[in-house]
This record gives structure tokens, C-alpha cells and sequence, in this order.
């Protein structure tokens, strides 16, 4: 006996399975995450013209809500929704409002009544963009720019673009995920959507210390060794470990980390000869990578920032569309009672 | 209606029903008289004597008024939350006659001065029995011993350290020997402090998939096996107060064959609900001990039908809405649940998970027992008890919870059981207004 299942996903799909919000890929199917593609596809070729604009967001006002920092992320969605024509409003609310006592319910308030449409969202607490969107007027639309070890869905479906304009397809491929899989709110949102697109096989590589309990369910096989996790690699998705964490209970240190973990040029001839390195960065090199890897022709990181802005022009615009149809649902419903 | 405007000098006749009184035995159609307080007769002498007012509990189900191991009551301290009338209020709906108080208020009930504080409030503004429970440590910070003495003497049940953990094991055994020394029982939420860290949800499936911070199984039975040891040692009577893994159950269970004295409850909620209530990040069930997983619950249920669990508790924990209205991790955990208890249960026996009469007992009998009480409806016993209709359905919701906390474990769908009448100590502490 549970309670009504009040799972994120009934939350971001509008009555006819449109986006309404973006906060985790748990629930949504491999047919949506392809549209989520194919969209982030058609819009790589706005960022090739002199003129770096389309209108899909004019008059729309977006609010970078960042309770975390992050220089890399909330460039990519401002670079993102201003190609997208909107209005784009950056609150650093780490340093604001929260931190003088106002609660996140009373700093939403005050944000939507500056009639916002979309909050892209960062936050160090998983759930807090669930909890945003059920708290905000029908009308605004909810980004997850990362929650907590929770979710980080853009960036999961970056790596799945870039993944395809590299394999072509996702059937069969072997993926492994090597580091803080613990932490890593990438990691979770990466594996669920390795499996839902079709994957052969999603590994994780870490010590028993960067991984969750029961990681396994999550639909990944655990491997210790990395040299045996190599093996048969089509892609390398290297995690970032944030070096606070190396040493103390959880690692004996970076040196030891990096013999064991690191990505070189020695562990990835172990893996597929065409077999691509990622990275969702900033990259530690000496750390996670080598810098010969990291710099080298496997490496596709810089492809994965170009195909940022795709996926984030390509979701704000799918959840602003999600919002508006249901708007004018209700209202044609409205009109006929 | 109050238990100072209640029946006071008159007597009271309950009629009709059927009573299960917490022991196992059963009897149909039946009758008390209640004078001044006590069970002045039963049976037919108590159907041909003439009443002040009578009840008719046909169709109903009798029993001891319920008592709670756990229930916080917010006073002192913390009146945005609840207070002691508001609280006991809605103990009273909730079939309960006899509520201990969590120390855990503000100031934290760890003196003589504060336990006379709250037994003052309630002497006016409680129509039920109130029992406090004072801390253990100084402050419940776990590192100074408290007034023990003094909190005995100003009528302490028990002493205990709430939802906090102690700081070490030294400590701890330094608490039980005091407690030993005035023949105090100590009741302790066993968590680990160290294992449990920073956690507010199962460390397991649930969890990794929603990147919450866990609490360990072992965080529990690590400190359940230390606490067992230690009572070993010292001869204090331990009771261990809110389980929530199975594993614990079966260290419990091992103790008492060897004879340890020692007694456990459990929390409703953690017989109703898994892990998989967080889900959607719902921060009702953001609660300590967290909800664990299905084989957990079902041997927590099977440590209540063989006994070995003593008493299922309400662990009511009133909040302002505030309080529940942030991300998971910022919200404070604890339901709203003294009111919902007996409902809930009468769930788990319309699902065959558990009969009637060992709901009954966990409510009545045992919690009694582990603090030494009775609960007994025989003549000449003092007039605690519950009438409810078992048939009958409610909806808890803010127009039917008394409570000054709104966030009870199922609002807004039908559960079973409506409390028709609560009478602690003769008097009326709850009667639904008529019409």
C-alpha cells in the first residue's frame, strides 16, 4: 500500500503526453526522447547562421533560477532561450533572496508575479524543481538544470545527441560510466536514458564508495575493475569528481583515484578501437582524464557543449508549446461548457 | 466538549456493542456503568441501573481507551505548530485516552520545572491523560545527563531521547545506569547518528533512483543491538520506541528469549507505508525512522501479531504548512497522525494483514504495559475507553481533523472507523457534535 503515485512524470506531461515541464526522464518514452532529438537536431543549424535567432520564444520571459552556481549550464540555457527570441532574466538566488531568510515558496511568489513563463531551475536539493512545478501557476513551465544527485536531464539528452551524431544509432552500443556515480545527478538521468533509447548494455565502473545502494536497479551492471569495464566500449562517459570529495572516507586520495579510474590512453586502447570519450566537464584533468585523451581524436567533449544550446533551445521551446496547447485546451473547454 | 464540562458527578451507561478488551477476550452486547471515574459495574447489573445519560453502542466495538508511546503535543514552545489542548484534542478523536509527551518541546523537557509546566496545562486543557517523557540528556543534545531524579519526582513516565540519537555509547550507558538507579524505563529511537549522518530516506532503491540522501538500514540495528547490550548490562528497562526494519525485529525477538527487559513500538505509518510513499517527493512521508522497504513493513506487522512488537504508536507530529512546503530534503519530517491510527489499522484488517483484537491489544494493553500501566475495562478500574463504529467511514481533511497539523497520511480519501465516544476517567473527551 502506497500513496497516490504522484511520480514526476504525471507531473510534466500534459493530458496528451505533450512537455509541460522538463525535471527528469523517469517515465518519459523512447518515442518523446527522439522527438526531443530530432528537434535539438533541427535547431544545431541556428547556430551556424549570421543571424542566430529564431522567434519560437518572442515575448516569452525566462528566469535562469540558479540556487547553485554554474557558469557553463546557465550560459548554455541563456545562449538557449535568447536564440529562442526570449527575454531571459539570471537571479543567482545563492546569493539573494533565500539567504536572508525568505523561503523558496515566497521567492517563487514574488518571481511569478513578474509574469514569468519558464523557470530554468538549478538547485542543490533533489526535488526541488518538482516542487517548483507544483507549486507555480498552471501556465509557467519548470527546466531542470539539475537537482541535487537527482536529475540533470538536459545534459543526459546532450550526451544521447552527441552519442547518435557519432553511432548513428543506440541499438547495441556498450556504454560504461566511470567515476562518482554516487553524486551524480548526470549519471542517473544518463542511464535511464541509455536504456529507454535502447542501449545493449549500460555499465558503471567506480569504487563501492562513489556508488549508490542498489545500483543495480537503476538498470546498470557494476564492474570495480577498470580494466576488465573497458572491454568491448563503444562510448566512455568519464564522470566529474569534485576534488572536496577525493580524500577522507570516501577515497585515500587523488593519485590512487586516478591509477584506478583514470582515464589513459592505456585503459582506452582496452576499449573499442572507434569507441568515444566523453565528459559533461568542467574536466579535472590528471584526475578523471588524461590530457592526451581529453584533447585526443576519441575525445567528442566540445561537440557535447556545442550540442547543449540544440537540446536546450529544442526542450524550452517543447515544454512552452506543451504549456500553451494546454492553455487553449482548458480555454476551448471553458467556452463549449 | 472538554473533560472539565464533561459528565463530572454524574454516570454514564454504555450499552450494546461488542468489547474486545485488549487481551484477547471478547464479549457481545454489553453493558458498563461508569461513576466517578471507574467502571462502577458491568453486565446486567449495569443494564438494570438507572444513568445520568446513556449510550447506545450497537453495531459499535468497546475497548480501552488507546494509549500513545509517542505523541508530541508542541507546548511549550512552538505554538504555530499545535498545542497541548489542540493535541490531546485530536488524541481524543482519535480513540486515545492516555497520550505521553514527547520531551522534544521548547524548552526541551529535561527538568522538574518543565514536566510541572506541562502537567499543569494539561490538568485544565486536556480531556485526556497526558504523560510526559522527559529527556534523558540535557537539552537531548546527548552529552550531559539530566535531572533524572527530579523529572521522576515530577511524575515522568519514562525518560527518553525523542528522535535524537545519543551521541556515543559511553554516553549511553552512562543514562541507562542512571535511569536504573530510580528505577526509570528509558525509551530510545535507535538510530546511529553517525551511520544515519545527514540522511532523510531509506538508503535504497527509492533513493539511488532519486539521488535522496540515505539512512541506512544499519543505522537502526546497529544501535538496536547496542542498546539491547547495554540494557543487558546496566538492568535498565529499555524500550525501544519506533522500529522500522525487520532485522530489528529479530534482535528484539532474540533479547526477550534471553530474557532481557525490553519492549518496542511502532509507528502506524510504518505498517501502511514503503519507501516507494517518497516517490514523487511527497514530504508527508518525509518522516524518522524513514519508511523502508515491503519486507520491512511486513515484519514489523508480524513483530505486532506475535507480540513482540508491544505497542503501535501514532509518533503524531503536528507542523505548520510551512513546515512541509519546501524541497524534501528542507522540509521537517513528521505526520500528522493520532487521528488516522485506528483508521489505518482498521485498513490492515479489512486486508487480512492483521485481526481485530491485535490492533486492540497494540493500542491498549501493550503500550500500557511497557509503562507499567493497565488498560482494563474490569470494575473497579479507572473509566478509559473507546467506542468506535468499525463500519462507518471518514475522510480526513482540514475540515474533520482536529489537529492544528494538516498533513495527516491519506487525506482526502475514505477510511474505515469513526471514534462515536472517548471517556477518559469517567468523563467524555470525545463525542462528534450531533447533526
Amino acid at each position: 500500500m502506497t500513496a497516490n503515485d504522484p511520480s514526476p512524470h504525471h507531473l510534466q506531461l500534459t493530458r496528451d503526453g505533450q512537455l509541460r515541464h522538463f525535471l527528469t526522464l523517469d517515465g518519459l518514452d523512447r518515442e518523446l526522447l527522439t522527438d526531443i532529438l530530432d528537434t535539438a537536431d533541427s535547431f544545431i543549424e541556428v547556430g551556424e547562421r549570421t543571424i542566430k535567432k529564431v522567434p519560437l520564444l518572442r515575448g516569452r520571459t525566462v528566469v535562469n533560477l540558479f540556487f547553485e552556481s554554474s557558469t557553463r549550464t546557465r550560459s548554455t540555457f541563456e545562449l538557449a532561450a535568447k536564440r529562442l527570441s526570449a527575454d531571459v532574466l539570471n537571479l543567482d538566488i545563492s546569493t539573494s533572496a533565500t539567504s536572508k531568510g525568505e523561503s523558496l515558496s515566497d521567492t517563487l511568489l514574488n518571481l511569478e508575479a513578474m509574469a514569468s513563463d519558464m523557470f530554468v531551475v538549478r538547485h542543490s536539493q533533489s526535488g526541488a524543481p518538482h516542487f517548483i512545478a507544483e507549486s507555480v501557476t498552471p501556465g509557467v513551465a519548470i527546466i531542470n538544470a539539475g537537482d541535487g544527485r537527482h536529475a540533470h536531464p538536459t545534459q543526459a539528452m546532450l550526451d544521447m545527441l552527441t552519442i547518435r551524431q557519432h553511432k548513428g544509432t543506440f541499438d547495441g552500443l556498450k556504454v560504461a560510466i566511470v567515476g562518482d556515480v554516487l553524486h551524480s545527478r548526470v549519471a542517473r538521468s544518463q542511464i535511464r536514458a541509455l536504456n529507454e533509447l535502447g542501449a545493449a548494455e549500460v555499465r558503471v565502473i567506480a569504487p563501492g564508495t562513489l556508488l549508490p545502494k542498489d545500483v543495480e536497479s537503476l538498470g546498470c551492471s557494476v564492474e570495480y575493475d577498470m580494466a576488465k569495464g573497458m572491454k568491448d566500449l563503444d562510448v566512455v562517459i568519464m564522470l566529474r569528481l569534485q576534488k572536496e570529495r577525493m580524500e577522507g572516507a570516501l577515497l585515500p586520495s587523488e593519485r590512487e583515484f586516478y591509477r584506478l579510474y583514470g582515464l589513459s590512453q592505456e585503459k582506452l586502447a582496452l576499449a573499442h578501437p572507434k569507441c568515444i570519450v566523453m565528459h559533461p566537464g568542467p574536466i579535472n584533468r590528471g584526475v578523471e582524464i588524461e590530457s592526451a585523451v581529453a584533447d585526443g581524436p576519441h575525445s567528442v567533449i566540445l561537440n557535447q557543449v556545442t550540442n547543449g544550446i540544440a537540446i536546450r533551445m529544442a526542450v524550452m521551446s517543447m515544454a512552452m508549446g506543451g504549456q500553451v496547447a494546454e492553455r487553449q485546451k482548458k480555454q476551448s473547454e471553458r467556452a463549449r461548457a | 466538549m472538554s473533560l472539565v464540562e464533561a459528565t463530572s458527578g454524574g454516570s454514564l451507561k454504555i450499552v450494546g456493542g461488542r468489547l474486545i478488551d485488549g487481551t484477547g477476550a471478547e464479549s457481545d452486547n454489553i453493558a458498563l456503568l461508569i461513576l466517578d471515574g471507574r467502571i462502577a459495574a458491568s453486565g446486567d447489573t449495569a443494564k438494570r441501573a438507572t444513568a445520568t445519560e446513556t449510550v447506545n453502542a450497537e453495531g459499535c466495538v468497546i475497548t480501552p481507551g488507546f494509549v500513545d508511546l509517542c505523541c508530541n503535543l508542541r507546548e511549550p514552545g512552538n505554538g504555530q505548530k499545535g498545542n497541548i489542548s489542540s493535541e490531546t484534542r485530536a488524541a481524543a478523536h482519535g480513540g486515545f485516552t492516555t497520550v505521553c509527551a514527547s520531551p522534544e518541546t521548547s524548552p526541551v523537557n529535561d527538568s522538574g520545572a518543565v514536566t510541572h509546566l506541562i502537567r499543569d496545562v494539561a490538568a485544565t486543557r486536556s480531556p485526556i491523560h497526558v504523560l510526559p517523557v522527559g529527556a534523558v540528556t540535557r537539552g537531548l543534545e546527548g552529552d550531559l545527563l539530566s535531572d533524572m531524579a527530579g523529572l521522576a519526582a515530577a511524575g515522568c513516565v519514562a525518560v527518553g531521547n525523542g528522535s535524537k540519537g545519543v551521541r556515543n555509547a559511553r554516553i549511553l550507558r552512562r543514562c541507562m545506569a542512571y535511569a536504573q538507579t530510580f528505577g526509570l524505563t528509558v525509551m530510545f529511537s535507535p538510530e546511529n547518528q553517525a551511520l544515519a549522518a545527514d540522511g532523510y530516506a531509506h538508503d535504497g532503491l527509492v533513493t539511488s533512483r532519486l539521488g535522496l540522501l540515505g539512512i541506512p538500514e544499519v543505522a537502526e540495528t546497529a544501535a538496536v543491538m547496542e542498546m539491547i547490550l547495554l540494557a543487558e548490562e546496566t538492568g535498565v528497562r529499555l524500550h525501544l520506541s519506533q522500529l522500522s526494519c525487520a532485522r530489528s525485529v529479530d534482535m528484539l525477538a532474540e533479547a526477550r528469549r534471553r530474557g532481557v527487559a525490553v519492549t518496542a513500538d511502532v509507528a502506524m505509518h510504518q505498517l501502511i507505508f514503503t519507501e516507494s510513499a517518497l516517490a514523487g517527493f511527497d514530504s508527508r512521508f518525509h518522516v524518522r525512522p524513514p519508511l523502508r522497504r515491503e519486507a520491512d513493513r511486513k515484519a514489523l506487522i508480524a513483530g505486532v501479531r506475535a507480540g513482540t512488537i508491544d505497542a503501535i504508536v501514532s509518533q503524531h507530529q503536528p507542523h505548520d504548512s510551512a513546515a512541509k512546503q519546501a524541497p524534501l530534503a528542507a522540509t521537517e519530517p513528521g505526520l500528522s497522525s493520532v487521528e488516522s491510527v485506528l483508521s489505518l489499522g482498521l485498513e490492515l484488517v479489512e486486508l487480512n494483514e492483521m485481526t481485530l483484537p491485535e490492533l486492540v491489544r497494540a493500542l491498549t494493553a501493550g503500550p500500557a504495559a511497557a509503562i507499567g500501566r493497565k488498560a482494563s475495562l474490569a470494575e473497579g478500574e479507572i473509566a478509559d475507553l473507546c467506542v468506535f463504529d468499525p463500519e462507518e467511514y471518514w475522510t480526513p481533511g482540514k475540515d474533520t481533523l482536529v489537529s492544528a497539523g494538516r498533513h495527516a497520511p491519506i487525506t482526502g480519501r475514505e477510511l474505515p472507523g469513526v471514534v462515536r465516544l472517548t471517556v477518559a476517567a469517567g468523563r467524555i473527551a470525545w463525542q462528534p457534535v450531533a447533526g
